[in-house]
């Protein structure tokens, strides 16, 4: 059996402590919300595009610590970044998540903190809750124009 | 269920040969097994289902369907599981039925300070016997008698009670209950809908096909004597079979003996984690070992409670986290999870105090 260790990891807890960018933006800003029907997990998430360009992102919700962390590590990796970016990160994701098979050209893209959320790979139940954020952020994606 | 797999595995009602014949015998035994078991009048009354959602869904659809008008009421509770309200909520979309409910108190009981209100000019009154969240026992008896009081017939979801306590249908004077075999040590893939002769003959059938019909002819069909006209195709004859054994494994230990262990076990945990835990744990449901089950949802130091199974289950101590197809009920106790130990005639005390270690073991990690 896979150790706790390899789940909780300290920076996953600091998310999960003080999550970063919560909260909501007004309208026009996209918003969109997921849920995991198994566990009751919510997450909501507003996003701020011009010009191609990802200018804010909050999110709301409630859930447990991998669900909310993932949010939190989402939140800063994909502010600034352009629409394409954040495409490639929400693949190179999911990807990791073991979830979709890793393209080429997304082999490049970094994940930095996120990489703390490797380990669930190995706790295949608590998948859904790292990639709930991701696809909620997809979802957000997808009321933003092209 | 093995050795009928491996000595008597055939279909039944169908054919002449003794196989077949051993098997039809063995899938009747199991229903008159149930029977007994929960003090049915008579055989044929028990319908085998898929599992309690199926029997719910058939007594909304043929007997709500047969019964029911647009602004007839039918009367629910907060508490209800999934499965004792989709089904109404569908039947509402279909038929303009309004839906009731009955509140809860502060420590998880049903609140029947309205309840003749609420039941009046009801035709069905739907409801739990015992919360698979909160571990509640409701007072079916006198539920059934306000339901029949205000002219409605008296549903019940037993789905959480049998396997945990004496099932007498004839003493509760209900209409219909519902149960699944996996909740009392049986197999997955069995329910049971038991329901009043009266009432089972004169509701139209549920699912159509094969052993559910007298004749078909082709411009229609009659339906076949109970209980075949509710059991439309080829039943589950191995999880009848098995399930019937699980409940005479039940009737040896004695009903009586598997409630009051769990009185035991309920009062023990209760009074062995407030003890240990103080305010840092909130156990949802009564206190009062008498009303309740030892099916303990609880809120834990404010660890997540998936989070909290995840450590638990590192220490082989199973609980379920989620919302336990209550969401309703959830939203009510204002949490969107809770962790749910449930205690059974397996457990003893020393794994209450297990239990208590492994959630100790989690304020390491989440401590905070
Ligand atoms: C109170 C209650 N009702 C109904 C059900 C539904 O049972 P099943 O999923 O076997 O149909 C359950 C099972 O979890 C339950 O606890």
């Amino acid at each position: 059996m896979p150790g706790l260790e390899d789940l909780y990891r300290e920076i996953i807890l600091d998310h999960y402590r003080t999550p970063r960018n919560r909260g909501e933006l007004a309208p026009p800003a996209a918003h969109a919300v997921g849920h995991n029907p198994l566990c009751g997990d919510e997450i909501e998430v507003y996003l701020d595009v011009a010009d191609g360009m990802v200018n804010d992102i909050k999110v709301g919700g409630q859930g447990c610590s991998i669900s909310q962390s993932s949010a939190s590590m989402m939140t800063q990796a994909v502010k600034g970044k352009s629409l394409e970016e954040v495409r490639a990160l929400v693949h190179r994701f999911r990807s990791m998540m073991s979830i979709e098979e890793l393209d080429e050209s997304a082999a490049e893209v970094k994940l930095g903190d996120l990489e703390a959320l490797q380990g669930v790979v190995k706790f295949p139940v608590r998948i859904k809750c790292a990639v709930l954020a991701w696809n909620t952020l997809t979802e957000a994606l997808t009321q933003t124009a092209p | 269920m093995v050795r009928f797999m491996e000595t008597s595995y055939a279909p039944i009602n169908r054919s002449a040969y003794r196989l077949a014949a051993e098997a039809t015998d063995a899938f009747e035994g199991a229903r008159s097994t149930v029977q007994r078991f929960i003090n049915a009048p008579k055989a044929h009354e028990v319908i085998f289902t898929k599992n309690a959602s199926e029997a719910l869904n058939l007594v909304a659809h043929s007997w709500g369907r047969a019964n029911l008008a647009h602004g007839d009421v039918v009367v629910l509770t907060h508490m209800e599981h999934h499965a004792n309200i989709v089904p109404w909520h569908m039947l509402a979309a279909e038929l303009g039925i309004e839906l009731r409910w009955v509140p809860l108190t502060t420590d998880g009981q049903l609140d029947l300070t309205d309840l003749p209100a609420l039941l009046d000019g009801a035709k069905a009154f739907s409801f739990t016997a015992m919360s698979n969240v909160l571990g509640t026992i409701t007072p079916v008896r006198q539920l059934c008698r306000a339901a029949h009081d205000a002219g409605a017939v008296a549903i019940i979801d037993a789905c959480q009670y049998v396997p945990h306590n004496i099932t007498d249908v004839q003493a509760w004077d209900a209409d219909f209950i519902a149960f699944s075999s996996h909740k009392l040590c049986g197999p997955s893939g069995i329910g049971v809908l038991w329901g009043r002769e009266a009432l089972l003959d004169a509701m139209p059938p549920f699912l159509g096909g094969g052993n559910m019909i007298a004749d078909v002819r082709l411009d229609g069909f009659t339906t076949a004597e109970l209980p075949a006209k509710f059991e439309a195709g080829t039943p589950p004859i191995i999880e009848a079979i098995g399930m019937g054994a699980a409940v005479d494994f039940l009737q040896c230990l004695g009903m009586h003996n598997v409630r009051q262990h769990e009185i035991d076990i309920s009062a023990y945990a209760l009074k062995s984690l407030t003890e240990r835990f103080g305010d840092d744990i909130t156990i949802h449901g009564p206190t009062n070992v008498e009303v309740r089950g030892a099916t303990f949802s609880f809120a834990f130091r404010g660890i997540h409670p998936h989070d909290l199974s995840q450590v638990l289950d590192q220490r082989n101590v199973c609980v379920r986290a989620g919302h336990h197809c209550a969401k309703p009920l959830m939203r009510i106790l204002g949490a969107p999870a809770t962790a749910r130990a449930s205690f059974y005639l397996y457990n003893d005390e020393h794994e209450v105090d297990v239990l208590a270690d492994a959630l100790d073991s989690a304020t390491d990690i989440f401590g905070f």
